[in-house]
């Protein structure tokens, strides 16, 4: 990881600013055991591109991934900022452990990667990996990446289907695990700008208590996913 | 538990008296004349690991010289020896795995904020990777360790360090209950390995523990349990 890190950065120094076409085979790997991935959404952009800045607002678009899954605002971005990109690679949940394998083409100028993916259970929560150089170099380089939170609604952790943006609530738990009944962890969202997600808290009363969700799975700690991009 | 003071210097030259003292390796010197026996090279790495967490104890670390393979994947079910280290702490099988060209057991566990050195060799090879592997024991079923990294471009006399994270042998559902837990929290009382995988039978990382001060009312841990990412930092040093 340091040695792929540093690589990529003196390849950086060496080329300068070139960009050019390259061909990416990207895996993604969901490292938790008990938080299930919606759609991915993986782009190569420009440099005035980015899915996500921590720090910034959520735009609308990344509040409806973070908190429904939904990627199709995020991908309109995408498109019109001429980016090269890759859609649900695992066609549908990438479930705990497992991984994905897909291709992506980039085009001239092209020269960050991004990635996104709203985290189920959570309100809105995500993976996220934020304009990545590509490096030019071709060899084999792996990230970890670690789940943030949108900062765009209050993390009950009561799942009652709110998938829509501005809509409280967790939209489903794929693994069936989750309780119901709860009153609710909190009802304020105070940090409004998009920060590392400071974890479910969860608890063990499945027909009550504060929270939904199950305090033996659905939390986690960093990292949350690895990505191996190999640049051919 | 002898060699967790943090005294490396005196510990690692220990290792290396031991072995120049030791020619059980040799072939016999009853050969004919005009043989030409080559003198064995022996390729040794010395290991220090130092546990950074608050209160899990490690078990015994095991060290796995190798040339192929890897001993847990994220996604795949672990091996029987990996389910045996990560439930119980006990490392017997899993350093006789096939794979294994040469493994070292650590001397005892290593307490919060110890570290031992440990020395592993291997004769007339040089291995291609190292995988360690310890349980966290005040848990179901977490370990920590490196999988299967590459030693090839470590030359005599370098070192590399670097920190690791928890894994979740999967095996085992987190359900911290005291007839569960191997470790001290337990006082004894919590079963270690147990054949039954009634956990989600994957590899991944570990979520840490929620113990009973963070809400899980049937929990044997308290606060003194949690941990966080890194939980080891290893230093390799090719000695020869």
């Amino acid at each position: 990881m340091k040695i792929n890190t540093l690589m990529a950065g003196l390849t950086f120094a060496a080329t300068a600013l070139s960009s050019q076409a390259q061909q990416l085979d990207i895996t993604v790997t969901n490292l938790t055991q008990g938080i299930y991935y919606t759609p991915i959404l993986i782009g190569a952009h420009n440099a005035e591109t980015s899915l996500f800045s921590t720090g910034e607002m959520a735009s609308e678009s990344l509040q409806m991934m973070a908190e429904g899954g939904d990627i199709s605002g995020l991908s309109m971005m995408l498109s019109s900022a001429n980016a090269d990109m890759v859609e649900n690679p695992a066609e549908g949940l990438l479930a705990p452990t497992m991984a994905t394998t897909t291709t992506l083409d980039t085009t001239d100028g092209n020269m960050y990667l991004s990635l996104v993916a709203m985290m189920l259970p959570t309100n809105d929560g995500f993976v996220g990996l934020d304009s990545w150089m590509i490096p030019t170099e071709a060899g084999t380089y792996t990230m970890t990446l670690n789940a943030y939170d949108a900062g765009t609604e209050a993390n009950d952790e009561i799942v009652n289907g709110g998938g829509a943006p501005g809509v409280a609530g967790i939209p489903a738990a794929p693994g069936g695990d989750a309780g119901t009944g709860a009153m609710g962890v909190t009802m304020n969202e105070e940090n409004g700008y998009i920060h590392i997600h400071r974890g479910s808290l969860g608890d063990d009363d499945v027909a009550g208590g504060k929270s939904d969700l199950d305090n033996t799975v659905h939390r986690w700690l960093n990292p949350v996913a690895r990505i191996t991009v190999v640049v051919n | 538990m002898k060699l967790s003071f943090n005294n490396i210097d005196f510990i690692s030259l220990l290792p290396l008296a031991l072995l120049s003292g030791c020619n059980d390796n040799d072939p016999s010197p009853m050969i004919v004349d005009e043989v030409v026996v080559p003198e064995p090279v022996i390729y040794s790495y010395e290991m220090t690991v130092s546990n950074l967490t608050y209160g899990q104890p490690l078990s015994p670390i095991a060290v796995i010289l190798h040339d192929e393979g890897s001993f847990w994947q994220t996604g795949e079910s672990a091996s029987l020896a990996l389910e045996t280290l990560a439930e119980s702490g006990d490392n017997s099988s899993f350093l006789t795995e096939e794979l294994v060209l040469s493994a070292q057991s650590g001397t005892g566990v290593i307490m919060p904020g110890m570290s031992e050195t440990i020395e592993v060799s291997l004769t007339d090879n040089q291995p291609d990777l190292i995988s360690i592997a310890t349980m966290l024991v005040n848990t179901n079923d977490a370990f920590s360790g490196i999988n299967a990294m590459d030693l090839t471009n470590l030359g005599v006399g370098e070192s590399i360090s670097l920190t690791t994270r928890s894994y979740d042998a999967g095996t085992e559902k987190n359900s911290e209950l005291v007839s569960t837990i191997p470790g001290p929290a337990s006082s004894g009382a919590g079963e270690g390995f147990n054949e039954m995988r009634d956990d989600l039978n994957m590899v991944g990382m570990h979520a840490g523990v929620v113990s009973v001060d963070y809400g899980l009312s049937t929990s044997v841990l308290t606060q003194s349990h949690k941990f966080d990412n890194p939980t080891l930092h290893i230093t390799i040093n090719r000695i020869n």
